[in-house]
Parts: C-alpha cells; sequence; structure tokens
C-alpha cells in the first residue's frame, strides 16, 4: 500500500535569471515499511523534492501537480494542516547535524517542545519517558538528557535529530543526506539504525542520498535522479545488476573500489536547470546520444528488465522519427551550444 | 551529572571572570594616574596658577602632596580609591564622592532609564522589522532606525523641547524636578525617582518623571537607533540557521518558532553590545544633559575640565573606569548564564 505517491510533481523556483525547475514532472511511490533510495548528483532537485514533501520550501518555489498523503493532496495543503502532519506522519533527517539543535536549549527542552506541539495532552513524566525511550534507542544515556547540543559529537548529535524525529512515530520518514557529514564508522551505525527502523515499525523510508553504496545496502528499490527528472526507478538489485539509464550506467562505473585502477567520471557538468538542455536532459554528456534525444522529449517505458527508464534507447520504437537512431556527432553538440 | 556539571562551570567561570576584573581595574587606574600626571606641573598650579601668589601656591601644593614622589602618590592614591576617598575639588572644595553620588546619581538615573527606553524600541521594532522582512513595516522600521540613528542628540533634544514642550506643554522643558519638588524631597539615593517613592510621594514621583520623559526618551532613542539595525540583522541571520528549518520540520508552530528559536537566539549578541552602549551613554549622556540642563555627571565633568581640576577630574574617570569594569563584568556573567557554550 502506497504511504505517499507523487504524480507529475513540479517544483520551480523563481529567480531573475528565470524559473529554476528543481524537480520537473516526477511521478514516485513510496509504500509502508520500504525503502526507496533516491541517488543523484548535487544540485540534480533530489532535496528540492524531500522538502516539498514537508512543505519547507523556501519563499518564491512554485509547486504543481499532484502529492498524495492519507488522501490529501499536499500541494494544495495550507501551512497551518501542514504544520499538523510535520512531525507525527512525516519526519524529516538532515544532512548537517551540527547546526539542527537550538545552542541555547538543552536536549530535553528540545523533545519537551516537540511532543508539545503535537500531543498536548501529555504529562511532564511521559513525556520525558517517551524522550529517554527515543534516546535509549539510538544510544544515548539518560544522564545526558539535559545537557546541551555543544556537549555532543557530530554522530551523537545526528542520532539525536534521529530519536527527535522517531519520538513522534511518523508514518513516513525522509532522511536527506543523513550521513554526508559523518565519518563512516558512524555512518555505518546510522544506516543501521534506520535499518532497523522499517523492522520494528511499520515506517515507510525515504533516503536521498548520492552515496550508491549506501542505496545498495539499505533500499528495496532506488529512484535515479538526474536534472530534475526520475530518469530510471526500479527494485535496487536489477538497477544496480542491469541498469537501463546510460547515466545510471556512468554512476555505476564511477564507484571507486579496491579493484579500481583507473578513476571513471562522467564528461561535463550537470545541467543548469534554469536553462536546461533541450529534449533528454542527459543528451550533452551521453555516450550513446542519437538524433531524437536531441530533438524529442523521452518518454517514460518500461525496459526489459522491468523498471521504469526514460530514454530513447529503450524506444517506444514508433515515437522515433526516421534516422532518429543515428548517432549524434559530438561536433554537432558543440556548435549547437555556442550558438 | 549533567546539572551537577553545568551549575559548577558556571560558578567556575564567573570566579575566575571576577579574578580576571582585579588586574584590569589595577591595569585602568595606573593608566588614569599617569595620564593626569603626564601633563607638566601639578593639579594645583594648572588650577590655580597666576591666581594666587606663588608663596600661598606652594602652600597649598605642599598641603595636598605634590611636592612628594609619584610613587608616593601613586600608592596614596591607590589607596585612596581603595577607601572610595577622591579628595576634594581645588575650585569649589567639594568632596568628589559627593559628586560623584549627586551627579552620578542624576546621569544613572538618566541613563537607565534611556537604556530602557532603548532597549524598548530597539528590540520591538527589530524584532518586527526583522520578522516581517521587506514588507512596509520592515521599511518604516529601517527609516525609523537610520533617522534617530543619524540625528544628533541635541537636535533631536530641541525638537522634543519644542514640540512637546513648548507646543503642546505636555512635559516640563529642562532640569531634573520642580523646585517645589527639589526643595521638599528628601534624598537619600539621590536617584529621585527612588526617593519619591521611598517617601510615598506621589506627586512628587510624578514631576520627577514628567521632567525625566523628554530627556531620557532623546537619549534613548538615539541608542536605539543602533539597537534596531543589529536587532533586525540577528533576527534574518538567524531565520536562516539550521535549526530554525529543523523546528519548522518538527512541526512546531510559528510562534514558537519565533519565539523560542528566532528572536531568543538574535538577542544574545545583544547583551554585548549593550554593554558597550552603557559605557557610551555615559559619556553620551554629556550633550544630553546640556541641552536639558540635567544636573549630571558629564556636565560636571566638562565644567572642571574647563577649570583644570585635576582632583575633580581623576575622581571622575575613576569612577567611570570603575562603572565600565563593573558592567563589563555583569555583562559577561550574563552572557554565560544565557548561552551554555561561553562557558567552556
Amino acid at each position: 500500500m502506497s504511504v505517499l505517491s507523487a504524480r507529475d510533481l513540479r517544483v520551480w523556483y523563481g529567480t531573475s535569471r528565470g524559473p529554476v525547475r528543481a524537480v520537473d514532472g516526477i511521478s514516485l511511490e513510496i509504500n509502508a515499511g520500504e525503502t526507496l533510495g533516491l541517488v543523484g548528483e548535487s544540485g540534480c532537485g533530489k532535496s528540492t523534492l524531500g522538502r516539498s514533501i514537508l512543505g519547507l520550501l523556501p519563499r518564491g518555489a512554485v509547486i504543481d501537480g499532484e502529492l498524495l498523503y492519507d488522501g490529501q493532496n499536499l500541494t494544495e495543503l495550507s501551512q497551518r494542516d501542514f504544520r499538523r502532519l510535520r512531525g507525527p506522519e512525516i519526519g524529516l533527517i538532515f544532512q548537517e547535524p551540527m547546526t539542527r539543535l537550538n545552542p541555547l536549549m538543552r536536549i530535553s527542552d528540545h523533545f519537551k517542545e516537540t511532543l508539545e506541539a503535537h500531543e498536548s495532552s501529555l504529562t511532564d513524566e511521559e513525556i520525558r519517558r517517551r524522550s529517554l525511550d527515543a534516546l535509549g534507542g539510538m544510544g544515548i544515556p539518560p544522564t545526558r538528557f539535559r545537557q546541551y547540543p555543544h556537549e555532543f559529537s557530530g554522530g551523537m548529535r545526528q542520532r539525536i535529530m534521529i530519536a527527535l524525529t522517531l519520538v513522534l512515530r511518523p508514518k513516513l520518514l525522509i532522511a536527506d543526506e543523513p550521513t554526508t557529514a559523518l565519518d563512516v564508522l558512524v555512518e555505518a551505525q546510522i544506516l543501521q539504525i534506520l535499518g532497523d527502523l522499517k523492522k520494528n515499525a511499520d515506517t515507510a523510508l525515504l533516503l536521498i542520498t548520492h552515496n550508491l553504496g549506501i542505496v545498495a545496502e539499505s533500499c528495496e528499490r532506488v529512484a535515479v535522479m538526474y536534472a530534475g527528472q526520475i530518469v530510471e526507478e526500479g527494485a535496487a538489485r536489477t538497477v544496480f545488476s542491469q541498469p537501463a539509464h546510460p547515466y545510471t550506467s556512468e554512476l555505476l562505473r564511477s564507484i571507486i573500489s579496491l579493484k579500481t585502477t583507473e578513476l571513471h567520471y562522467i564528461p561535463g557538468a550537470p545541467p543548469d536547470l534554469a536553462d536546461p538542455p533541450n529534449a533528454c536532459r542527459f543528451h550533452p554528456r551521453c555516450p550513446y546520444a542519437m538524433q531524437v534525444c536531441t530533438a524529442k522529449d523521452p518518454i517514460e517505458v518500461r525496459a526489459e528488465t522491468g523498471q521504469r527508464v526514460l530514454c530513447w534507447l529503450h524506444g517506444p520504437e514508433e515515437e522515433i522519427p526516421p534516422g532518429g537512431k543515428a548517432p549524434l556527432e559530438r561536433e554537432a553538440i558543440a556548435v549547437a551550444e555556442e550558438a | 551529572m549533567a546539572g551537577g556539571q553545568q551549575t559548577t562551570s558556571l560558578r567556575t567561570y564567573a570566579l575566575t571572570r571576577l579574578g580576571l576584573a582585579l588586574p584590569m581595574v589595577l591595569i585602568l587606574l595606573t593608566m588614569v594616574f599617569l595620564l593626569l600626571r603626564v601633563a607638566p606641573g601639578d593639579p594645583i598650579t594648572a588650577a590655580l596658577g597666576g591666581r594666587l601668589p606663588p608663596e600661598q601656591l606652594e602652600e597649598r601644593r605642599e598641603a595636598a602632596g605634590y611636592n612628594r614622589s609619584l610613587a608616593v602618590q601613586y600608592l596614596e592614591y591607590l589607596g585612596n580609591v581603595a577607601t572610595l576617598d577622591f579628595g576634594e575639588t581645588i575650585v569649589d572644595n567639594r568632596p568628589v564622592t559627593r559628586v560623584i553620588t549627586q551627579n552620578g546619581a542624576a546621569t544613572l538615573e538618566l541613563t537607565v532609564v534611556a537604556l530602557f527606553v532603548a532597549l524598548l524600541v530597539g528590540i520591538g521594532v527589530g524584532l518586527v522589522s526583522g520578522r516581517y522582512r521587506d514588507t512596509p513595516v520592515d521599511v518604516a522600521g529601517r527609516l525609523f532606525g537610520i533617522l534617530i540613528y543619524a540625528a544628533p542628540v541635541f537636535f533631536l533634544g530641541f525638537l522634543a523641547q519644542l514640540v512637546f514642550a513648548q507646543w503642546l506643554g505636555w512635559f516640563p522643558t529642562s532640569g531634573r524636578a520642580s523646585p517645589v519638588t527639589s526643595y521638599d524631597l528628601d534624598t537619600p539615593t539621590n536617584l529621585f525617582l527612588v526617593d519619591s517613592l521611598i517617601a510615598l510621594d506621589f506627586s512628587a514621583f510624578s514631576d520627577v518623571l514628567s521632567h525625566l520623559v523628554l530627556p531620557a526618551v532623546t537619549l534613548g532613542l538615539v541608542t536605539g537607533g543602533v539597537f534596531i539595525r543589529l536587532i533586525r540583522v540577528n533576527v534574518l541571520q538567524t531565520l536562516q540557521g539550521d535549526y530554525i528549518e529543523a523546528a519548522r520540520a518538527r512541526g512546531l508552530s510559528e510562534r514558537t518558532v519565533m519565539w523560542h528559536h528566532a528572536f531568543r537566539n538574535a538577542l544574545v549578541p545583544v547583551i554585548t553590545v549593550v554593554g558597550l552602549q552603557v559605557a557610551l551613554l555615559l559619556g553620551g549622556a554629556v550633550l544630553t544633559e546640556q541641552t536639558f540642563n540635567w544636573p549630571g555627571i558629564g556636565s560636571e565633568l566638562i565644567r572642571y575640565l574647563n577649570n583644570r581640576d585635576y582632583i575633580a577630574i581623576q575622581g571622575i574617570i575613576t569612577f567611570f573606569a570603575l562603572v565600565v569594569v563593573i558592567v563589563s563584568l555583569l555583562i559577561d556573567l550574563l552572557n554565560a548564564w544565557v548561552d551554555p557554550r561561553v562557558r567552556y
């Protein structure tokens, strides 16, 4: 059963250079108790997607399309109604734990205000017990309950942030690069915690990351995002073993392992989302680009291996105009870019 | 462990800070002493030279002890400060201690109320401006802030006198109290507001208060302009903070986010600036005191400076130095109490 489903979701930022299409027509589903990995390069719009689910977009952002949670379309929700969802329904874990706690407030006060905001009937004793339970689950002892944020290390602060999110028992948890700022041992610990979560509670997890290793370890399904669009989505095992989209396979080739003798990188840079390339967004960097890739927007199809993919290599054949499958001359791109 | 450790560390911090204040006082006193001795001649000659025959001058120099070595004079000065005895002024033979308690109290009353006005205006307008950034309210607040900050204090003072005393007649033009009140009121603390309350004399209280309004508001507004801009910027910066977004993501109400996270954190740096402003207010009060004919210590200092009365000047400056040390000590303790990170 899907907890959250997005259909043709768009988030545009108004800037002086025109609209920046951070999320440009995304459709996605997350099921109860499932972990969905969302991967992509920096600046591809994955954090914006996560923020839009909580209605935490900055001023000047416009959201359009459908984002269904529990029968309500979140894109049409008022800030007041959103406030009730944030916390008890949908929780968010941030990338940078060092600055996410108010330096002037004790850990206990963070829990108190959070629980009081959503469950006003709780007594002080119940608040204390719930908070200590949540912290205990993250390995933070009760003796440190009344300490200030600066008395904790980065890894501990992230565990406190997770406890602060889980204390409200959300049905959907969005983790936005939760381990990027932490060292490898702490990263493993945090991923363990997030993994246990879906076993014990029926919490769905949207794990946003640029680290493919993390996704392979902890996600059942994976969605690959490029330039505001989801270019491939399917079972993590399939996507990693038989990637359908050229971007995914290039991404997988860039992973460094002990066997790596030469670094692989994708030539070019992620596109400027205020002025993205025509048709397929990836064509300027794609080793298999064809004539049709510069002319027509790709249509979402199912690859033979079962995943959804947004690439002309997988058809549909009848939509490709005659001669469209001829390989793209790189010089032509250079000339086109200069013009 | 947690609670106990923190109170101990706050106490340790306070004691350390207190210990550090003593050498600071000593350095300040030494500087005051040396600066006033750099000028050639001695205080008596400077003040009365040419007005008394040389023999009488010599007599008074010896009586005051200025023929002794600097080291002896220095130790005597430190001893006098320790016993709060600053000697007598040369030009009018007032004990400097009385100058400090009488005129100093007048200045203290003025600056404390002015600081109160400044904080009220600064925090109020600053918070609203920062919260409602780029709205007409913010533009008006910013404009108000820059205007009152840029206006010279005597100009604001004359304007206030013209409008509220002359035209509208709401408040008296100048002075600390009407003659009747000054004659009747017992002044054990020399803070007239406090004295009139002690005496339970409410007509005197309202008289004193109405005299205080214009000078205190004038001085307060000028200082408040600084606070408005500072607090507005602090609020803007705090609202960008990661913990603000995190607080919103936990579904806290906008009111809680503003009051518990944004405003509180934005006001912490203001404490330090208030400390600096207190020192500035003591000196800056001079112009206000002149404008409103307020018998404060700033006006007295200027009078004694004009008369080259080194004893009075030395006493008053020593007093200023001590006030600044005490205020900065209080500010540091307040900061440590509000912001746990300072204690480490």
